[in-house]
């Protein structure tokens, strides 16, 4: 306290306080969602709602030979059934391609599928009923007649192309990519030692709790539409809607309510959505889709299928020289549109190799098409599989050398001062930190200790195993993800910051919540730029017809980029109620702040008069003010992060497991982790925030796949069938923090979603290899999920 | 199609009523639909995730492998009336101080398993409590904060006296 009487009296009255950045306030909104009290779109209610389900394709290729929606049409309650011809004469197609991605390609993609479908779940007709219930028993009345063609599911064969999914391509390729730098076939031939491996990773996806749901209302008065959407990103879907159905932009309107979980699967473009909101502009009426749960598992969109070898070279003295990578994932019949598909592997190619000093590189990726569900951005991007790829060779090549693993790391891990520093994939970072990360993970896990241990127990049979998994992650994207490739997706955001006549401010954010507590921090930030207390302040997201313009959330960029937004409109609001309150006060503004929702004397701290007088004053009379003087109490500033194509953050995790080698199961025993995103604003949101990302990675590594069988269908569609990780699996996370802010903002703040599911997998891989490596004589379990099968393959114990 | 329907005598959240429902019609749909209930969520409504879980007479069971009209004769409580009676509190007020929820739509489900916990097994250790909970998908968090959460008020830490503040 004694520092606010050190201030000088003269100064601008425009710092931050920092207040609230850096506390674990207890969520701000969260209290009604535990009172049942959300809002999520499933229990929205309109009048005149129908309700559309929709006639999926059971065959992954086949040909609509004909369909016939008669009998359908006059079950009770039908309002309409339509078939892909119907809708699209409302809704144009898309194709998923971005200019950035050089070469990329995919085919026109329909709302609904017209004479041909390409994957099974890909629909071909919509019911629109009075309830959903009438819509579903409908659907029985649907008679098609199919032609089944041949289903390419298997990647290499996508590859090889000796079935062409979309003729006119000429292949099966939708992208590729090459890079290698000069120096690279020297390093590799200087390297002591080479050690490669290949890996595989099955696809998965998110399980949002809450299924996809959108609910379309198109006014044909106003030639205007509606449309509340469970969504990452509203004012992307705005234009969307906007160019698909032909309505003037500023007559669509997004709103998101409450999102019953994201994690990148709610903020793509999914056709039976867009045919939602094609249904309602054709009956006039709103018009509801909810997604159930098999719907969700054969059309969210999937993950992470890929199969990659890479090479490490390094010299005797454990120093790495080269990584070399050949990447191949299939992505499904279709880049997804608008963000594409080819941005998972492109980050794997970014980022092998990432966190290390080495300067040669090779890669080779191709991303090809099959006959399964789609694929695109799912959490943490392409960073599973690339941190399990550089964690699981440098693993390799420091058993090659008889090296520990951490002490490997340390010799090659980029040095702390060695920044700004551009990495052989070209990209950039600002300023990491993978020593002081490394040193206090290895300090919060006492890994000496555990080493010692894992000895003493595996004489006696127990094996325990100690996984590391360095890692880098992309935050705060610049236009250089999406808009410089064309895609109209903002990479800027925007916060309005006003004084309400009580004396309350009330927040506009473009980035939108789903869980994560972003209007949490907002509130934090606002508070502490403006000088109140959090109590008094309300944040709003998610709506296109209230909010700045902006991106939303998706690649960890709510925190760094909305956040800095807040604070600079929430510092000149400070400066505005100042502009006020010295002509209310008639006292010099340099002598006034702002300080717990009072104005005080900046010298003295005595309470001048609070901000609800300064709003009466403000708003009701403001013909006691000066004549020449304008109170501007509504403030509006955005922010985009330029200086970089990413704020890169980094950090560096550990598992601890134990393998029963007679079953194949893996238990967790503990898991830590230490990132540095920069400036943590609530420190208890973004553990739990890393702990949940941890716990999706680990879920994908150890459990989670999405099964097709050979002609594309999938095998395990439900709940009971995909398994997630469930609460008495997971071991207890600690998390640690190192705090690098960013210069490129004041705030300082990073991203922390990516942080958990970038790592865990390639941690808990590492960790079970090591457990096991006393019997696996040299071979390594490196397919995921590690299920108990292929645990005991790799062990000798099942046939390969 | 017919639609069967059978009338039933119920009390849900402390209001009795009499309600015709379709045989085939399932709890969670009921006090969604009919009642407009929205509190209890349906995340599969195959009886995996948990994000439905009412009470009958007492008893926790998945509303979305309940019929409607297995509710004739007795007592549902949901989220919202269980909120307004104050028997939830002190969870509440433990899962906000612990951040334990995220997006919140596993939250209803995961209460009511908490009050069943804290209710039958007032001893639990953290692995008891993992068990326990492990019928409730969270994809947001890691568990852990609804593990502190839930082992808080096991040790007391939040007594009905401090509700008022949280």
């Amino acid at each position: 306290m004694n520092a606010r009487l050190e201030f000088p009296n003269t100064k601008p009255s425009t710092e931050t306080q920092t207040g609230y950045i850096g506390a674990s306030t207890p969520r701000a909104g969260a209290k009604r969602l535990l009172q049942g009290r959300g809002t999520y779109l499933d229990d929205m209610r309109l009048p005149r709602l129908a309700h559309v389900v929709f006639v999926r394709s059971p065959h992954a290729h086949a040909k609509v030979v004909s369909l016939n929606l008669q009998a359908a049409r006059r079950q009770p309650g039908v309002i309409a059934a339509f078939d892909g011809k119907d809708i699209a004469a409302f809704c144009t197609p898309w194709v998923g391609v971005l200019g950035h991605l050089k070469g990329i390609k995919s085919a026109a993609q329909h709302a609904v599928a017209i004479d041909r479908v390409c994957w099974q779940g890909e629909a071909v007709a919509a019911i629109v009923a009075q309830t959903r219930r009438q819509a579903e028993d409908a659907l029985e009345h649907v008679q098609v007649e199919w032609e089944v063609l041949p289903a390419v599911t298997d990647m290499h064969a996508a590859l090889r192309g000796d079935m062409v999914i979309h003729p006119d391509l000429g292949d099966n390729i939708c992208f590729t990519r090459s890079l290698k730098t000069d120096d690279f076939d020297e390093a590799m031939a200087r390297a002591d030692v080479v050690v490669e491996k290949t890996f595989s990773f099955a696809r998965h996806t998110g399980v949002t709790n809450e299924p996809r749901a959108i609910l379309a209302d198109y006014n044909p008065a106003e030639h205007a539409m509606t449309v509340y959407h469970a969504t990452q990103a509203p004012h992307m879907m705005q234009d969307i809607f906007s160019r698909h159905l032909d309505i003037p932009e500023s007559q669509v309107r997004v709103v998101c309510k409450d999102v019953g979980g994201s994690f990148g699967i709610k903020v793509h473009v999914y056709a039976d959505e867009m045919a939602t909101a094609a249904l309602s502009v054709m009956l006039k009426r709103p018009v509801k889709f909810v997604a159930d749960r098999i719907e969700s598992f054969l059309t969210d969109i999937h993950a992470r299928e890929h199969e990659a070898t890479v090479r490490l070279g390094c010299t005797k003295d454990g120093d790495i020289l080269a990584f070399d990578l050949d990447d191949l994932t299939a992505i499904g019949p279709y880049s997804v549109y608008p963000r594409t598909s080819g941005i998972e592997g492109n980050q794997v190619v970014n980022l092998v190799g990432g966190p290390y000093k080495h300067k040669a590189y090779r890669a080779k990726l191709n991303v090809v098409f099959t006959n399964k569900n789609v694929t695109c951005q799912y959490r943490a991007v392409g960073h599973p599989i690339a941190v399990a790829l550089t964690e699981g060779i440098v693993d390799e090549a420091a058993k090659a050398l008889n090296m520990d693993p951490a002490a490997f790391r340390r010799r090659n891990l980029i040095p702390d001062d060695a920044y700004p520093y551009t990495f052989a994939s070209g990209i950039k970072f600002e300023q990491l930190s993978h020593h002081q990360c490394l040193d206090k993970l290895l300090a919060m896990m006492d890994y000496d200790t555990l080493r010692a241990e894992q000895a003493q127990l595996r004489a006696q049979g127990v094996y325990r195993g100690i996984g590391l998994a360095a890692m880098i992650e992309v935050t705060n994207p610049s236009p250089a993800f999406y808009g410089v490739g064309g895609a109209r997706i903002s990479a800027q955001d925007g916060a309005t910051v006003r004084l309400d006549p009580a004396g309350m401010v009330n927040v506009l954010v473009s980035v939108t919540e789903q869980g994560q507590g972003t209007e949490a921090i907002f509130a934090q930030i606002a508070a502490s730029a403006v000088g109140v207390r959090v109590e008094q302040v309300r944040v709003t997201t998610g709506d296109t017809g209230v909010t700045p313009y902006g991106g939303g959330t998706w690649a960890s960029r709510g925190a760094g980029i909305g956040g800095e937004a807040v604070l600079q409109a929430g510092k000149v609001l400070r400066s505005h109620i100042l502009d006020v309150a010295a002509c209310v006060l008639e006292k010099d503004k340099a002598t006034l702040d702002v300080v717990g929702g009072m104005v005080v004397d900046k010298l003295t701290g005595a309470e001048l008069t609070p901000l609800s007088e300064v709003g009466r004053v403000a708003y009701f009379r403001p013909d006691t003010l000066p004549m020449d003087f304008q109170s501007e109490l509504t403030v509006t500033r955005h922010y985009t992060p330029r200086a970089y194509g990413f704020t890169f953050t980094n950090g560096i995790q550990a598992a601890l497991v134990e393998v029963d080698p007679d079953t194949g199961f893996i238990k967790l025993l503990k898991h830590w982790c230490v990132e540095d995103c920069g400036t943590v604003i609530n420190p208890m949101l973004v553990d739990e925030q890393i702990r949940g990302g941890i716990v999706q990675g680990l879920g994908g590594a150890l459990l989670e796949e999405c099964q097709y069988d050979s002609n594309g269908q999938l095998l395990n569609g439900s709940m009971a069938d995909y398994l997630v990780p469930m609460a008495v699996e997971m071991p207890d996370i600690e998390v640690g923090h190192v705090q690098t802010p960013t210069q490129t903002s004041e705030l300082g703040a990073k991203g922390a979603g990516e942080a958990g599911t970038a790592g865990a997998p390639g941690a808990l891989m590492n960790a079970v290899n090591d457990a096991l490596a006393p019997l696996l004589g040299g071979n390594l379990i490196t397919a995921q999920p590690m299920t108990p099968q292929r645990v005991l393959t790799a062990l000798g114990k099942l046939p390969a | 199609m017919k639609e069967v329907t059978q009338t039933i005598d119920t009390v849900v959240n402390g209001e009795a009523m009499q309600c015709e429902v379709p045989v085939r019609m399932h709890l969670t749909d009921f006090l969604r639909e009919s009642l407009d209930l929205t509190g209890s969520h349906l995340g599969c409504e195959h009886g995996v995730c948990g994000a439905c879980q009412v009470m009958v007479d007492g008893e926790v069971v998945r509303g979305c492998l309940t019929l409607a009209v297995q509710a004739d004769g007795k007592r549902v409580d949901t989220i919202e009336g269980l909120s307004e009676q104050g028997v939830l509190a002190q969870l509440q007020a433990a899962f906000l101080q612990h951040n334990a929820l995220q997006c919140g739509f596993c939250s209803a489900g995961m209460l009511l398993s908490a009050l069943e916990l804290v209710r039958e097994q007032p001893q639990a250790t953290r692995e008891a409590i993992r068990e326990h909970i492990s019928g409730n998908y969270c994809r947001c968090t890691g568990y852990q904060a609804i593990v502190d959460a839930i082992e808080s008020v096991l040790q007391g830490k939040f007594a009905p006296a401090s509700e008022a503040r949280t």
